[in-house]
């Protein structure tokens, strides 16, 4: 026979004031099994925990209910307690006999009515509870980094100085990311590239980090601490273990008309390319659609120049598998195609640019070497409009309903940075809102307007035709009430950004849940804001939601944290409370799996003994350090097989049925 | 009849996910929001946990509502699992009408961690609401009768 | 706010909400007889988000709208002003003898270039 112990608090008169704690005393003295009952002032306090722990040892109980406070303030004292002398704190169940008794009513008979009520059904739940064992599982001491931007760059940074090993997966050939194509940052208007290079250049010296840049990670299995991933390097054509960066071969290709990339495609570059001057790794790689040799099997002319002998047309994808104990989301984002806002004539005009492109034309490593031209016809724009929001903001298909957060800043950058360099143009804005929120924010912003003379218009721009070499603005100024016209040479759009087009696929093969847009959600919007529902893996950057450099630095920097906190642990210690199948009564049929929000659950073959010989059935699994105990599963299952350890099936049943006695 | 729905007591039973509605429930009795001491609630992990047999359980054991409180849409800790218990309480209360308990005999509320008022303010309607109702009979196993 | 039951009875008429409007004024960018008109679209939506639809109905704007739905194509947050336009002039001419522009005048402004279409159009937009 179990025996049970019964404490009931007074908490002061907290309780005592409405509940007649002796009747509860007693009434429980009554209730079966139960061996020993006793109230007290203040159980959680020390004196409280010492009779606790005293009527374990004396009576030699087997679980102990206690009448006090909500479980969610002193459960966890009570289980400590109880491990400390020799009970299992599982074996502990706390009736709340305080915020959902005491405090809520005021008639004492009927307080004391519904604490003995309450008592009664802990009572009959102790009765069927049964001792349970947190696991342990071992912790990889690896970290992986999927994107190497300056999210991933700074996370692999702070991780690797805390001394752990970080992989760090870029699928362009060189990391660096959307940063490196920007010409200054705000608000402090430094150069990124000077800012940023050194931080690419420590990553390639750092000893813990490895770089597997043109690589993608192809799927992803395992839980938190035990991680598997495997990571195709695709084929560079070039060795990169020879390759000097001597740049000889990119001289003499004869395939030059592919679209550079990293210029946002206003030039083009060589079909063996290193992307830019600072790449790290600064090796070659040969773009299989556009090299001709790969193509017809003529050409060769790299081979011919490249005095390392590093090409190798014969070279094939690598599939690597390395084992990681945290995984960090870095994939970033990438701006929204202009296609659709035919209005706004950014596919038939070529003088209209996204910020991006502008970006580009007025850094000095991009195609005209920093000198701000025309695209369409190489002249001196005079009159330059910027669009905000496009693409922001909206509910039709062709938008996102967010604010992208960081175009009103960098427009408000572009247009102050053009007006200093230029002071002969007009520069025009039109807005609906600036937002600038930040520290120095708004004080840029207002520079651009008083100290650089950059006109903001509150309003949109309705269409942009092209006529006779420039471009007809049509738009409203709505404080002034009236529609301009406005003859510009340039339009640059403020295009929305969206998460990028892998984060998807990420998402799934980490089971790592995402919102509508494509962004990771987090763990909890406030508390949790750089971990992931699902445990281990960790977020970082723009693939979160839209931020700007600070921002992400600082949440790189939250995430590593995260990570090393994580990887410092020997073991872990899972949660108890978890679901685990019946193998006799599961019949394989994978409902509980598909309900899993973690993917805990998987199915293994299993020899079962039955008369006669040996069966083998397919049987669920839980993994128990994936595993966070909310139950789905257990209603799912058909069979009845699943159940939820610490809230088992038949435990609820005896409080229903104790309740409603 | 009169006269008996005035002594008449119901038995209700509330499960409350841990993460939002029982600390909703904490809430309200820190803010001392009274509602009837009938109801009576069970902890569980998450709104998901539900199973429907326990509703049913309740409903032969005597009791006259039973009510889920879980995490708002959206907000659930287990990020999902409060839209499967929505789904399963939608088929689960659709049957339990056509057996013929009234649909008013089962509720499903969201109620988060912040909304003291608001659980003291449903649970003070849903037990008007089954105390006009009366006694539950339909379910009841007279076997289970003290 | 002047008239929150007539704001309601625009919105129900056109099923559009005005509330939905971030004021960004790309219907007024885009209409294409902005300088015809007294009001213009986005002031149509702020004036029934504020319930002074009387300011509207009187106004000879909303008859010089050419209700080639520009504003509604380009609404950023499918406010579409010209279905509430089109809601105000239906309100107006709903009420007896409110017609803006009596069957006789027709002839008298009848282009011969215009569409038939346009003439059956106007028509059905006559009470009595």
């Amino acid at each position: 026979m179990k025996k049970i112990g019964v404490f009931v608090c007074w908490c002061g008169s907290n309780i005592a004031a409405t509940v007649d704690v002796k009747a509860v005393v007693e009434a429980c003295k009554k209730e079966p099994n139960v061996v020993f009952a006793e109230d007290y002032q203040y159980i959680c306090s020390e004196i409280g925990q010492n009779k606790m722990a005293d009527a374990i040892r004396d009576y030699k109980l087997d679980g102990v209910v206690i009448c006090s406070c909500s479980p969610r303030m002193h459960e966890a004292t009570f289980r400590k307690t109880a491990e400390k002398a020799g009970l299992n704190p599982y074996m502990i169940e706390v009736a709340n006999i305080r915020e959902q008794c005491s405090w809520i009513h005021k008639d004492i008979e009927e307080g004391t009515e519904k604490a003995i009520v309450l008592a009664r059904t802990a009572i009959a739940k102790v009765l069927l509870n049964a001792p349970l064992q947190a696991g342990e599982s071992k912790v990889t001491k690896r970290a992986l980094v999927i994107g190497g931007g300056i999210a991933g760059i700074q996370s692999a940074l702070d991780i690797a100085d805390a001394g752990f090993e970080v992989d760090i997966v870029e699928k362009k050939p060189s990391i660096g990311g959307k940063m490196s194509q920007l010409d200054k940052t705000f608000p402090t208007l430094d150069c990124s590239a000077c800012i940023l290079t050194p931080k690419m250049v420590d990553v390639s010296a750092h000893e813990k980090i490895n770089i597997f840049a043109y690589s993608e990670v192809e799927a992803v299995s395992g839980f938190v601490g035990n991680f598997t991933a495997k990571i195709r390097q695709k084929a560079r054509y070039v060795d990169t273990a020879k390759c000097t960066g001597c740049r000889a071969c990119m001289e003499k290709c004869p395939s030059k008309k592919s679209l550079n990339e990293f210029n946002a495609g206003l030039d083009t570059r060589p079909a063996i390319y290193i992307p830019f001057a600072q790449a790290v790794p600064n090796k070659a790689t040969i773009d299989p659609n556009a090299c001709i040799k790969l193509k017809t099997g003529k050409c060769g002319i790299c081979s011919k120049v490249c005095t390392a002998g590093a090409i190798d047309y014969e070279q094939k994808d690598q599939i690597i598998e390395r084992e990681y104990g945290a995984i960090v989301v870095a994939t970033g984002y990438n701006i929204i195609n202009l296609d659709k806002f035919n209005e706004l004539g950014y596919s038939d005009c070529k003088d209209v640019i996204t910020s991006l492109e502008f970006e580009r034309l007025t850094n000095a490593a991009g195609p005209t070497k920093g000198h701000l031209i025309c695209p369409s016809d190489g002249r001196e724009p005079k009159k330059i409009v910027f669009v905000q929001c496009v693409g922001s903001r909206g509910l039709r298909p062709c938008d996102k309903q967010y604010c992208s957060k960081i175009c009103c800043m960098y427009t408000a950058k572009h247009a102050m940075l053009l007006r200093e360099k230029h002071p002969e143009t007009e520069v025009y804005v039109f807005y609906i809102d600036v937002r600038t929120p930040g520290k120095n924010y708004d004080e840029f912003y207002r520079r651009a307007v008083e100290q650089y003379g950059v006109h903001y218009i509150k309003g949109q721009v309705g269409k942009v035709i092209e006529k006779d070499g420039h471009l007809e603005v049509q738009a409203s100024d709505l404080l002034a009430d009236e529609q301009l016209h406005i003859d510009a040479d340039l339009v640059v759009l403020a295009a929305a950004i969206e998460a990028d087009d892998t984060a998807r696929k990420i998402g799934t093969m980490l089971t790592a849940s995402m919102d509508t847009n494509d962004f990771f959600t987090e763990a909890h919007a406030k508390l949790k804001p750089v971990e992931s529902p699902t445990a281990g893996i960790f977020l970082s950057g723009m693939c979160q939601g839209p931020k700007d450099i600070p921002d992400t630095v600082a949440q790189a920097g939250a995430a590593a944290v995260k990570v090393i906190g994580l990887l410092s642990k020997d073991t872990l210690k899972c949660n108890a409370c978890v679901a685990s199948p019946n193998e006799n009564m599961c019949n394989g049929c994978s409902l509980c799996a598909t309900v899993c929000p973690y993917g805990a659950i998987t199915y293994v073959d299993k020899e079962f003994r039955i008369p006669g010989g040996v069966q083998v059935r397919r049987v669920s699994q839980v993994n128990e350090a994936i595993c966070q105990g909310c139950g789905a599963c257990t209603v799912a299952c058909m069979s009845g097989a699943m159940d939820l350890k610490g809230f088992t099936n038949k435990e609820i049943m005896a409080e229903v049925e104790s309740i409603c006695k | 009849m009169q006269v008996e729905n005035k002594t008449f007591k119901p038995t209700i039973v509330a499960f409350c996910c841990n993460w939002c509605s029982y600390a909703g429930a904490d809430l309200a009795g820190s803010a001392r929001l009274s509602y009837p001491a009938e109801v009576k609630i069970i902890r569980i992990p998450c709104s998901c946990r539900l199973n429907p047999m326990f509703i049913l359980k309740a409903f032969q054991r005597g009791a006259d509502g039973v009510i889920l409180c879980g995490c708002h849409p959206g907000d659930c800790h287990y990020t999902t699992g409060n839209y499967y218990a929505r789904r399963r309480m939608t088929t689960l209360f659709s049957m339990l009408n056509y057996l013929g308990i009234e649909k008013e005999r089962t509720r499903v509320e969201w109620v988060s961690a912040a909304e003291g008022a608001k659980f003291s303010a449903v649970m003070n309607d849903f037990v008007a609401t089954i105390t006009a109702l009366g006694e539950n009979k339909k379910l009841e196993d007279l076997r289970c009768k003290k | 706010m002047q008239n929150l039951k007539l704001r309601e009875k625009i919105e129900e008429m056109s099923g559009v909400s005005v509330l939905k409007c971030m004021r960004c004024g790309k219907c007024s960018a885009t209409c294409p007889n902005y300088d015809e008109m007294e009001f213009h679209p986005h002031q149509f939506v702020y004036f029934v988000e504020k319930g002074e639809i009387d300011k509207l109905a009187n106004s000879k704007s909303i008859y010089t709208c050419l209700s080639c739905m520009a504003c509604v194509e380009r609404c950023p947050r499918q406010v579409e002003p010209a279905k509430i336009i089109e809601a105000v002039k239906l309100l107006q001419i709903r009420k007896q003898g409110n017609n803006h522009l009596k069957p006789e005048q027709v002839s008298v402004s009848l282009d011969p270039e215009l569409p038939a279409q346009a003439l059956t159009s106007a028509f059905r937009k006559y009470s009595k």
